[in-house]
């Protein structure tokens, strides 16, 4: 006997799940910043010529990057509060985790565009008496920036799916509310489907822009 | 002006263990116009690169408008030359330089390009910058291109607009690092005749070149680079006419096709 | 000033290490399960016949643009509802990451494969080949040997994802941990152990794989990058 799918409980639900997509987006946006930006100013560490900075970057990114999401997201949850003594709420913790892991990712791409600027462009620029730094902001950042987009927002991407994690110390994103709903309804079936086409409608467009992205830049090059 | 522009004292750079040149002693007087040749990997470029410092010499004194550049200390046994960034950054204000692959910002116009050291590195506001940009732009006889790309222009022009951005600096001496290597031959004289009118206005020049011609006609001063320093120096004529030291009577043959 | 007790870690090594065998079987397994499935979808959506290459293509797609929380959600809680069977967190986990892994192995097979100059085909076909003779003998081993440094990537990305087992009660490493925390009241050395653990595991493995990297490149088997 085939099932029979029920949608309804889920329609009668839909503030519950609005309030899942409200946390979640608040929580994508705010690691989408924090992350990215603190990603760029590892990347300027990593490439200092100072060897004490260069050194904490690589420490740090190469941490975050070889341990998992979850981890770091239930480490900032249970086990900072015991050194710290500060409260740590879910939503703390989940920015914790998922910005602390996209800036070493996006660290490493950052270096990976700025590194690929042909140094002759370094020396009209240092040639005609700009500093390091005037060299980085007028004329290597916005080369490199433009070089890499793709491959931040595919960043993004993933940053997107990663604020699920937070579900597992109970913030209130579309995964928590999923749980939720299912829970009341018996229904996890239709709820988790509808979970996953929500991620799918809101995902897809950016996934497609990104491959029209990165077509656009093999042609200008 | 009293003195000469550039003074370089017992220049030496070595990369890793092996010499590139060492001893280099050469003072450019105003309104000269030196051209250095001579094989490749004998040090012509990096010799030019130490002098706006995007190279380090390893030994030796750079001293340009009389004002000797670092400070020298004394460090175990012998002594050791620092230089302060900010310090080479303004140098850098006053000695202009011209690549091989020209080096222009692709995401720039070409008018922003020649502005850019006014305003980045001069504080200029950009009303005051953008006319003397046209201004040079003109000079070089691209000023219809202003608003145009790098990526839309031809070889030559790329190389034109190099020149004009290192000529809205107002240097007092000007580096060309084999400016016409890299371009199509048909596209050579263009850039070669540009220089040419800027050595009419009296400009001081370095050129690192393999156009013997051109520099028979346009030089004031030649120098051939051999054996890891100046192995022979002397008027056009002397050098590339009648040159007396065997490595540059062979160099010169090699290169007879020239027609000077 | 917070004294640090790593005791209780220690005396329970057996538990975390425990978990730690089946974070990697369940790596092992799922890679094992994603490879296949990832060459068998990068081959359909490559194919001509539209029955193939559309199916797939919304496989990988799904697959790669919704969280894999939700994907292992829905095979644990969701799948056994329809399909009305038993399901374990073992085999919903296995479930979820040889799908998940294989949409994004297929990408990467579809790349390299696309990557091997068509020349390559043309030749093959000349001397009589089948196209599959000539995907088998001539393309995949060209492909191949330009994917790698993508796989590893992704394989190790796929080792950290297993960490959402813990989620569904599979005893990984993560979950042992969580266990442990709450048992012993030391949340910052077990976690601190946990994720220290994951570190040394996972940067063995990428080196392990920067090592073959090299091996390859210098036999010149990747330099038509």
């Amino acid at each position: 006997m085939a099932y029979r799918w029920d949608f309804a409980p889920i329609l009668d639900n839909w503030q519950a799940l609005a309030a899942g997509i409200a946390g979640t987006l608040r929580l994508f946006l705010v690691c989408l910043v924090l992350g990215l930006g603190f990603g760029l100013l590892v990347a300027l560490m990593r490439i200092a010529r100072q060897r004490p900075l260069r050194w904490l970057a690589i420490g740090f990114i190469e941490f975050f990057r070889n341990t998992p999401v979850l981890v770091q997201i239930l480490w900032f949850y249970f086990a900072l509060p015991m050194l710290v003594a500060v409260e740590i709420s879910p939503f703390m913790a989940a920015i914790l985790g998922i910005s602390l892991n996209s800036a070493a990712y996006s660290a490493e791409i950052y270096r990976g565009g700025i590194q690929s600027i042909e140094p002759g462009q370094w020396e009209a620029a240092r040639s005609i008496g700009m500093s390091g730094f005037q060299t980085l902001r007028r004329i290597v950042l916005p080369q490199a920036l433009r070089r890499v987009l793709p491959a931040l927002t595919n960043r993004g991407i993933e940053i997107f799916k990663m604020t699920t994690l937070a579900s597992v110390v109970a913030y209130v994103e579309l995964l928590h509310q999923g749980k939720l709903v299912a829970s009341l309804n018996f229904n996890p079936l239709e709820v988790y489907t509808v979970v996953g086409a929500l991620f799918f409608l809101i995902l897809y467009p950016l996934v497609r822009a990104t491959y029209a992205l990165e077509r656009r830049l093999a042609r200008s090059d | 002006m009293a003195g000469p522009v550039l003074s370089l004292k017992g220049l030496g750079k070595r990369f890793g263990a092996s010499p590139v040149f060492s001893g280099v002693d050469l003072d450019v007087a105003s309104g000269d116009r030196i051209a250095i040749i001579g094989a490749s990997g004998s040090g012509k470029s990096t010799l030019l690169r130490c002098i706006n410092f995007l190279e380090r010499p390893d030994e030796g004194r750079v001293i340009l408008g009389g004002e000797p550049v670092g400070e020298a200390r004394q460090r175990g046994g012998g002594t050791e030359m620092r230089y302060d960034e900010r310090a080479l950054n303004r140098l850098r204000q006053r000695v202009g330089m011209v690549f091989q692959q020209f080096n222009l910002f692709p995401h720039m116009t070409v008018i922003a390009n020649v502005m850019e050291g006014l305003v980045t590195v001069k504080r200029l506001a950009r009303d005051e910058a953008r006319p003397k940009a046209l201004a040079e732009l003109a000079r070089v006889g691209l000023a219809d291109k202003a608003e145009a790309y790098p990526a839309h222009l031809s070889g030559g022009q790329k190389q034109r607009v190099a020149i004009a951005r290192a000529l809205a600096m107002e240097p007092e001496i000007l580096l060309f690092d084999e400016p016409t290597s890299a371009l199509d031959p048909a596209l050579v004289g263009e850039v070669l005749n540009t220089i040419q009118s800027l050595a009419e206005d009296g400009r001081t020049m370095l050129l690192v070149t393999h156009e013997i011609g051109f520099a028979y006609h346009m030089a004031t001063r030649v120098i051939f680079l051999a054996e890891g320093g100046i192995y022979e120096q002397g008027t056009p004529d002397e050098v590339l006419k009648a040159p007396r030291r065997p490595l540059t009577q062979a160099f010169i043959a090699g290169h007879r096709r020239f027609n000077f | 000033m917070y004294s640090w007790n790593f005791a209780p870690v220690l005396a329970n090594s057996d538990l975390l290490l425990a978990g730690l065998w089946n974070t990697l079987a369940l790596t092992f397994v799922a890679l094992a399960g994603g490879l296949p499935v990832g060459l068998a979808l990068a081959l359909a959506r490559l194919s001509g016949t539209r029955s193939l290459s559309v199916p797939a293509g919304i496989v990988i797609e799904v697959f790669r643009t919704t969280p894999p929380l939700v994907q292992l959600f829905w095979f644990y809680f969701g799948l056994p509802i329809v399909l009305n069977v038993e399901m374990t967190p073992y085999l919903a986990a296995a479930l979820t990451f040889t799908i998940q892994s294989g949409a994004f192995f297929a990408e990467i097979f579809r790349a390299g494969i696309v990557s091997v100059d068509k020349g390559q085909r043309e030749a093959a076909r000349a001397i009589g080949m089948s196209s599959t003779q000539t995907m088998a003998r001539i393309v995949l081993p060209q492909a191949v040997k330009r994917m790698f440094p993508a796989m590893m990537e992704r394989s190790i990305e796929l080792m950290k994802t297993t960490t959402l087992v813990a989620t569904v009660s599979y005893a990984d490493l993560l979950y042992q941990a969580n266990e442990l925390a709450q048992k012993t009241f030391r949340p910052l050395e077990v976690f601190t152990a946990a994720a220290l653990i994951y570190f040394v595991t996972i940067s063995l493995f990428s080196a392990l794989g920067a090592l073959v990297e090299r091996r390859m490149a210098a036999s010149g088997e990747m330099a038509a990058r």
